[in-house]
């Protein structure tokens, strides 16, 4: 028995699944990664499940794998979204890189936060997503806003306002900036300014 | 001032002391000198489809590279929730579209491990044939698009004709190119016609011919080593470490390869080698695709060396469309019809992951499902998303022109990284 872990299951593909606490989370898994005779060195996928019955708790789902024993291992946290758990983890990229991107993915879709993740960000939907978060099963499928309103948003989006090459030299143009981007930049709008 | 957009991008190289994100504006004043900002893609041919990467450049150096996707995501995942899972099989021919038949196998291999199906032995060879057709398409594709990326044209032309004899073989037997939605889950679509067994030889007794074309154009080629060697250097740590999988991993010298090491569909049974690098850069990435051909071409051979007859679906009602005629005739076949036309084909309770060798990587397909005929989760685990995430770090310090033979070397296919 792996310490920390709170029960295991045999998946129907024949893979051990170890469940942990969420907040026992990490420190399982640096003995998982770290112990000899463990040496789960890999990280072949991070993912959430949230199931149709709403009663049970989303679960995020750590596949590993230790290249040298050739062995594989599921590991999964519990968050329980109607029982009050704030939906956040740790996150596991100071141990595996490859998480990176993972874990930015089911930030994406699922909205679980990763605490200390570099660089939590939307990945695969843009920035100013405002629809929520795709994969949980209260987002319809065929999205939260009507094909009108989509529209109305994309043609009334200006890039300009995020994306301009004024904003690059920031720090030395300061001054020549017109009155409103300024107001907009100190409010924080995009990004932190030198002071 | 002009009035191009770059994009000011606050994206981080990693932790502080406290633990939390270091926020360094892309070019900012203390990296030294005057940066440069520049934004490839998402229309750009040498991104090999919507990639959008911000790059930050100190002259012609790569001081830090931010790729962007999402501009092709179709919400596949969440679409797979809503469909039986034989109507998930032509969504999979849509993720990595270089390879779908190789795709439609990953998907069945791991509905069948939920539902607990054995398929049968002429099944399992077909599904070789496919998964390994698949590999010399893909690497046929890459193989041209990266030669082309470099400035060598010829190689293209050979890879695309050889790439076009396996298509028409394709279409002779699923009626598709590229949608070929050949899996069932128990099965498969549709027998091999007859004329195929004989043109799939001839295509493995002359395609070694063009490899050794190739390999004589390109591996010895003073530009394509100087271009290629050293360039985009994964050590085998780094490759572990940000879970790199298929010919990246193994050109570091990781040699993992799922069909040797947690073999499927009997791969244990075929001779065939696992080509590893050594220094884990783009020439060695090349040399391995390469060598990845001749070892699938040997596959290939061997299967149908070995292909047995019989039935290729298995012979359960509940999970096997009957034939139309019966289906019209027998009232019990009907029965079987409409309830799997209607309801699906019902899971068990409880989750599956199979992780199968695609070109690009560990192609995971991972089902869960509540006891319903769809699933509650269908997952994919993306080879060449996770493969591509490790960009950024392999272009720091190169050259500009380096960065697309990088990109090229991880074998992206946009459909599967945006989903």
């Amino acid at each position: 028995m792996i310490p920390g872990a709170l029960r295991e299951e045999v998946a129907r593909d024949g893979e051990t699944i170890v469940f942990v606490a969420p907040d026992r989370l990490l420190e399982v898994m640096t003995w998982l990664k770290e112990t000899p005779g463990q040496e789960f060195d890999y990280l072949v996928d991070v993912t959430a499940v949230e199931f149709r019955d709403r009663e049970r708790p989303l679960q995020v789902v750590y596949f590993l794998r230790s290249l040298a024993r050739r062995a594989d291992l599921r590991v999964k946290v519990e968050l329980d979204a109607a029982g009050g758990t704030e939906l956040a983890v740790d996150s596991v990229w100071g141990l595996w890189h490859g998480a990176d991107w993972l874990e930015r993915e089911v930030y994406d879709m699922f909205g679980i936060t990763f605490r200390g993740h570099p660089d939590l960000r939307r990945i695969l939907m843009w920035e100013t997503y405002a629809e929520g978060f795709p994969l949980r099963k209260d987002f319809p499928l065929r999205g939260r806003f009507s094909r009108a309103e989509q529209v109305r948003q994309a043609l009334n989006a200006n890039p300009e306002a995020h994306y301009s090459l004024d904003e690059l030299s920031i720090a030395d143009a300061w001054g020549d900036l017109p009155d409103d981007m300024r107001e907009r930049l100190k409010r924080g709008e995009r990004g932190k300014l030198p002071e | 001032m002009t009035t191009r957009t770059v994009e000011l991008e606050l994206a981080t190289p990693g932790l502080d002391a406290q633990g939390q994100p270091t926020r360094v504006p892309l070019a900012a004043s203390d990296l030294g000198g005057e940066h440069l900002l520049l934004n490839m893609g998402p229309q750009h041919p040498a991104t090999h489809g919507v990639l959008r990467l911000v790059v930050e450049l100190d002259g012609e150096t790569v001081v830090r590279c931010i790729p962007h996707v999402g501009y092709l995501h179709s919400g596949f995942e969440k679409l797979g929730e809503y469909r039986h899972y034989n109507q998930i099989v032509p969504l999979t021919d849509r993720t990595d579209y270089l390879s779908p038949m190789s795709n439609n196998v990953g998907m069945a291999l791991a509905a069948e491990k939920l539902m607990g199906i054995e398929i049968t032995p002429r099944c399992t060879v077909l599904r070789v044939i496919a998964c390994e057709m698949s590999r010399i398409i893909s690497h046929m594709v890459w193989l041209g698009t990266t030669s082309i990326d470099l400035g060598a044209f010829t190689p293209f032309l050979w890879a695309f004709q050889e790439r076009e004899r396996i298509y028409n073989l394709q279409e002779m037997w699923t009626g598709a190119r590229l949608t070929t939605s050949l899996t069932r889950v128990g099965g498969l679509m549709a027998d091999i016609p007859d004329a195929f067994v004989a043109g799939l030889r001839k295509f493995t007794d002359t395609f070694p011919n063009t490899l050794a074309e190739i390999d004589r154009v390109l591996t010895r080629n003073a530009v394509w080593a100087g271009r290629t060697q050293g360039v985009g250097v994964m050590t085998p740590a780094e490759a572990i470490n940000y879970s790199l999988s298929g010919p990246m991993l193994r050109a570091s010298g990781v040699a993992y390869d799922v069909r040797r090491d947690k073999p499927y569909l009997g791969y244990e049974t075929y001779d065939f080698e696992v080509p590893v690098g050594e220094h884990g850069d783009v020439y060695d990435r090349y040399l391995v695709r390469l060598e990845e051909c001749h070892q699938s071409n040997r596959i290939l051979q061997q299967a149908l060396a070995r292909l047995p007859d019989g039935p290729i679906n298995v012979d359960d009602p509940r999970v096997i469309l009957p034939p139309k005629s019966r289906a019209m005739s027998d009232m019990e076949a009907m029965i079987f019809h409409f309830k799997q036309v209607m309801e699906g084909v019902k899971a068990p309770v409880g989750e599956a992951y199979v992780g199968i060798e695609n070109p690009k990587g560990e192609l995971g397909n991972y089902f869960v499902s509540d006891g319903s005929a769809k699933p509650v989760r269908w997952r994919i685990r993306p080879p060449s998303f996770i493969n591509l995430s490790a960009l950024p770090k392999m272009a720091q310090g190169h050259l500009l022109s380096d960065l697309v033979a990088i990109n090229a070397s991880v074998d992206i296919v946009m459909g599967e990284v945006d989903r």
